[in-house]
């Protein structure tokens, strides 16, 4: 390698986001990709939170006129495909990317440009599914678009195309970042980080990459079905020329339900991690709560027509969904023990991450049994497109995977960010969301029970409906201000937060092992672990029960330089230019034919010169003693 | 189970009874019975659509569908708010009782687990969803087989943006928006659609269930309370998704008799308001039986006079309303198929006099 090499120590005091625009565009480092998209995430998680809060203040009294019916049908799909897409996945994305490597021992994950990729794929994704909101009318058919009213004749307007070609985009940034992840930690793991030793998230990681890359395909073919049936005059979902819209609802579902998982089994990972770091215990029943993660990937591809109980599928697929739902509540309601058991017998301390831990856990604990109702086709046939589905969603989505993110977020934002954020802060947006959401969604139980469907723009004074909705807009605007407070935290912890350590709330596992924020190279010295808990026994030694059987060895902290020469991959450009190529080629489709081959040309391009470029180059990031002395 | 029990072993429910307008009426005569409570509706219609509340309640049921529902709900509703409470008790207390204080030693006992508790909390639950599902299993296979009774009344029910279609296969006429059947006689619903899916849901008659384009679905039940049901399209089809209502009467047999005869029989509209309702192309798309106004893509007219509500049950069937309505429709149904036909006022009401009368 050359000798004219640059090396940046991360111990010289330079930061290792410092660098210009550039280097952001052509960064391959996990790190900054994770700052990337925990920073876009957040950004449209005010966009879908704005939109929330229009529908509610539309449906805060009957016969409202604060905005048209086309206008709310369009705020409530962008509102359900935003949050799934472009807030809950880059979010716990942002975690996998940042976490995964420093959890496992690794230096990057396997492949760092087709990471890059991932990010700037699902970036522009999300701006074309946007841009309809200025050019020819947002999506308005609900998140999940059930075929026929997405056909041509029935959805005519340009809504729908943003919504499948931005969709597709999105699945492939979504399937590409899957292969990575699951190569990462298949195959990165430090000497002796066996599988069974992985951290919670790292395991709950693992399922969700797999649910991903077999689920997205389902809906990429829904999605191609579309895209012919409106492009290319196929018939698949249209009943007149003998298609069948419900072909969409089940393609729409196989990838649909497991989706639910992959949202939410982040933030269980998370709460498996944050819960024994702060009652100081290790995660009770350990192996228990690995299985019943990987038991609940794979009974959520089994269950998925119980969206579908109103279809008329019949009695026997209506039994077979309904048993396949309840069967996996039992993997759930063992987590739930596990983590109370963790808890129990502990020194626990409230600090933040753990308020939003307990919080998800409670909470989730209520959209949980509400879905065990509606697993019951009879309930269902009351309870389904009511508002009481509404409530038990949000429970999961909001009180689930929100607050089980938000755990994450506090919990590894030093780590991140190098600084600490506000206790006090941290707690009144816990306090506030915690009740603003049980205001808002919990009257939506009595709203569908009594009989309000969902996705009503308006609704007759003599309902009865007003005065629950009426709470739930009050809730929503808690929920609205206690989020501000998160903003205003971030912003003052990056302004004047206090230094974070490397190791702040007393950690068991590896990330705590290194400074904050982590070193470039992440790791100077390949970690040994010989345990689940390395930084833990490295602390207090091995525990009573461990010693009973083997002496579990601690992994000590890094060294603070690397005692042998890092190349690290060097920054490309390629990885953002194919993603550029391809996102034109889909956007392309609402112009005309050129722009399309155009972006094809570029993908094309962009690929072959990826390939053909070595991942470390002269010039690249080197770091260690022989690089400091010129080699 | 109860809720399987023939028609005529329901006791009445006089609360909802009350609501209902045809209780106003004890005529003898069925027909002129029907006169009579069709007009207490119609003056009734407007409260009913402000202010005064309309139960919509899945918890007030009034048929063996919807009894039938309401048993699951109920075992499972117990069941989860004793799993709720047991389990939230349980997290609260851990996190009270183990809090850290200052006087605690540095490192809690690392305790890692305890397979007997591990298969103990994987039993209980699966013991409880195995009680859960024996009524939900008998329930989604009894409520779906072919409807107890010899002589089901058959409606076929076809969704249309933003509006209903009720044809009375056996009785041979059409209606729209507002079905009516007669208490303790079981009536199967075929159920499809001519353009997008719509879901039919009247939560007081029990579960919903899809309007498919391209098939057909079957709902049945038996209602045992007369009154006067509303409901909504549960699926989301399009704009005016939300102004796809419904009201569903059940009438006493003697009164659904007299109205089904009344409905088979053709309409005598007003001459001048009939000119004036084909001049102005309202025939292409709308019905009056017995006359040559035979559209098929709007809601048939034929009794429309006898209808409470009008525009898929979300404005009261009125002279004002009407005329707003035929002045601009899209102005109270967005998106609405129906065209502005820039009528003359003159003919407005003409035509508001003659669906008056069309009853």
């Amino acid at each position: 390698m050359s000798a004219e090499a640059t090396t940046v120590d991360a111990r010289t005091g330079e930061s290792i986001y410092a660098g210009g625009w550039k280097s952001w565009l052509t960064t391959v480092d996990h790190k900054r990709i994770a700052v990337l998209y925990g920073a876009t995430a957040l950004i449209y998680f005010v966009v879908g939170g704005i939109q929330a809060l229009v529908i509610r203040l539309q449906l805060a009294g009957p016969e409202s006129t604060l905005v048209g019916a086309d206008t709310y049908n369009q705020l409530f799909t962008m509102h359900g495909t935003t949050m799934v897409f472009l807030v809950l996945m880059p979010l716990a994305a942002a975690m996998f990317n940042y976490m995964i490597p420093l959890m496992i021992g690794a230096r990057d994950v396997a492949f760092p440009r087709l990471n890059a990729f991932s990010f700037w794929t699902f970036l522009l994704g999300s701006i074309l599914l946007n841009l309809s909101f200025f050019f020819g009318g947002a999506p308005d058919a609900g998140w999940f678009g059930y075929a026929n009213l997405t056909s041509e004749r029935y959805s005519p307007g340009m809504g729908i195309d943003y919504w499948m070609l931005s969709l597709q985009v999105l699945g492939v940034a979504s399937i590409a970042s899957a292969v990575n992840f699951t190569v990462t930690i298949l195959n990165m793991r430090a000497p002796g980080m066996t599988m069974m030793r992985m951290p919670l998230f790292v395991w709950m990681s693992l399922v969700v990459q797999v649910l991903i890359l077999l689920a997205f395909p389902a809906i990429t073919v829904g999605l191609v079905f579309l895209m012919f049936d409106r492009f290319f005059g196929t018939h698949f979902y249209i009943p007149a020329a003998g298609g069948t819209p419900v072909l969409w609802q089940h393609l729409f579902w196989i990838f649909g339900h497991p989706e639910v998982y992959i949202l939410i089994l982040p933030s269980f990972g998370i709460v498996s991690d944050v819960l024994p770091t702060f009652s100081r215990k290790p995660l009770f029943g350990r192996p228990f709560v690995i299985f019943s993660g990987i038991a609940i990937g794979f009974l959520g591809f089994g269950v998925w027509s119980h969206h579908m109980f109103t279809t008329g599928l019949g009695p026997v697929a209506d039994t077979a969904f309904a048993i396949g739902t309840m069967l996996i509540a039992i993997p759930t309601g063992v987590k739930i023990f596990n983590w109370i058991g963790t808890l129990w017998g502990g020194h626990i301390r409230f600090r933040t991450p753990l308020l939003f831990a307990v919080g998800m856990v409670a909470m989730f604990i209520i959209g949980g049994l509400s879905g065990i109702m509606h697993g019951s086709p009879p309930v269902d046939w009351q309870q389904h497109d009511s508002y009481f589905v509404v409530a038990h969603l949000h429970y999961v989505f909001f009180g689930g995977t929100v607050l089980g993110l938000f755990a994450g977020v506090y919990y590894w934002w030093p780590k991140v960010t190098g600084r600490m954020l506000d206790e006090g802060l941290g707690k009144i947006h816990f306090w506030t969301s915690l009740v603003g959401m049980n205001l808002t969604f919990f009257p939506m139980h009595f709203l569908g029970m009594d009989g309000m469907p969902r996705r009503v723009y308006t609704y007759a004074a003599g309902t009865g409906w007003a005065d629950w909705n009426l709470v739930a807009t009050i809730g929503a605007f808690v929920v609205g201000l206690g989020t501000l407070v998160f903003y205003v935290a971030a912003v003052k912890s990056l302004r004047s937060g206090e230094p974070a350590p490397g190791d702040p709330w007393d950690g068991a596992t590896l990330e705590w092992t290194m400074s904050s924020p982590p070193p470039e190279y992440n790791f100077a010295e390949t970690p040994e672990v010989h345990s689940a808990r390395p930084y833990w026994l490295h602390k207090y030694g091995p525990t009573r029960e461990a010693s009973t059987h083997t002496m579990e060895e601690g992994t000590p902290p890094q060294p603070d330089e690397p005692p042998e020469r890092i190349h690290l991959p060097s920054p490309s450009w390629w990885p953002l230019f194919t993603a550029f190529g391809f996102a034109l080629a889909a956007g392309g489709a609402l112009v005309g034919l050129a722009p399309v081959l155009l972006g094809v040309a570029i993908l094309v391009t962009g690929v072959f010169l990826w390939a053909f470029q070595p991942l470390e180059r002269p010039g690249g990031p080197v770091y260690g003693p022989s690089a400091a002395s010129g080699d | 189970m109860r809720s399987f029990a023939p028609a005529e072993a329901f006791p009445e429910t006089p609360t909802i009874a009350e609501r209902t307008p045809h209780e106003l009426s004890d005529l003898p005569s069925p027909r002129r019975a029907l006169g009579a409570a069709s007009r207490a509706a119609v003056a009734l219609a407007p409260l009913l659509l402000s202010g005064c509340a309309v139960s919509y309640s899945t918890l007030e049921p009034v048929t063996d569908f919807g009894r039938a529902i309401l048993d699951v709900y109920g075992a499972v509703l117990w069941v989860t708010i004793g799993i709720f409470v047991v389990v939230e008790a349980l997290l609260l207390f851990a996190l009270w009782r183990f809090r850290s204080r200052p006087d605690d030693p540095d490192v809690p006992e690392q305790v890692h687990g305890h397979t007997l508790v591990e298969i103990g909390w994987t039993l209980a639950p699966a013991l409880i969803l195995f009680l859960i599902a024996i009524p939900t299993v008998q329930t989604v296979f009894r409520t779906q087989a072919e409807p107890p009774g010899e002589d089901p009344l058959e409606i076929r029910v076809v969704g249309n943006q933003w509006w209903w279609k009720f044809e009375y296969l056996d009785l041979g006429f059409t209606t729209a928006n507002e079905m009516h059947v007669p208490r303790g006689r079981t009536v199967r619903l075929t159920l499809t659609s001519d353009d997008v899916i719509h879901s039919f849901w009247v939560p007081r008659l029990g579960g919903k269930r899809d309007l498919n384009p391209g098939s057909e679905n079957t709902l049945w039940f038996t209602a045992d309370t007369t009154g006067v049901y509303e409901g909504h399209c549960a699926e989301l089809c399009g704009t005016s998704h939300a102004n796809m209502r419904l009201r569903v009467f059940v009438d006493e047999p003697d009164v659904f008799e007299a109205w089904a005869e009344e409905m088979a029989s053709p309409a005598e509209p007003d001459s001048a308001g009939f000119q004036a309702f084909l001049a102005s192309g309202c025939a292409a798309c709308h019905a009056i039986d017995g006359t040559p106004a035979q559209g098929r893509m709007g809601p048939n007219l034929t009794r429309i006079g006898d209808r409470t509500t009008i525009a898929a049950a979300m404005l009261p069937n009125t002279p004002d309303e009407m005329a707003a309505w035929l002045r601009d429709p899209d102005s109270l149904k967005p998106g609405v198929l129906m065209p502005d036909l820039e009528l003359s006022e003159e003919r407005i009401d003409l035509l508001v006099r003659m669906m008056e009368d069309l009853r």
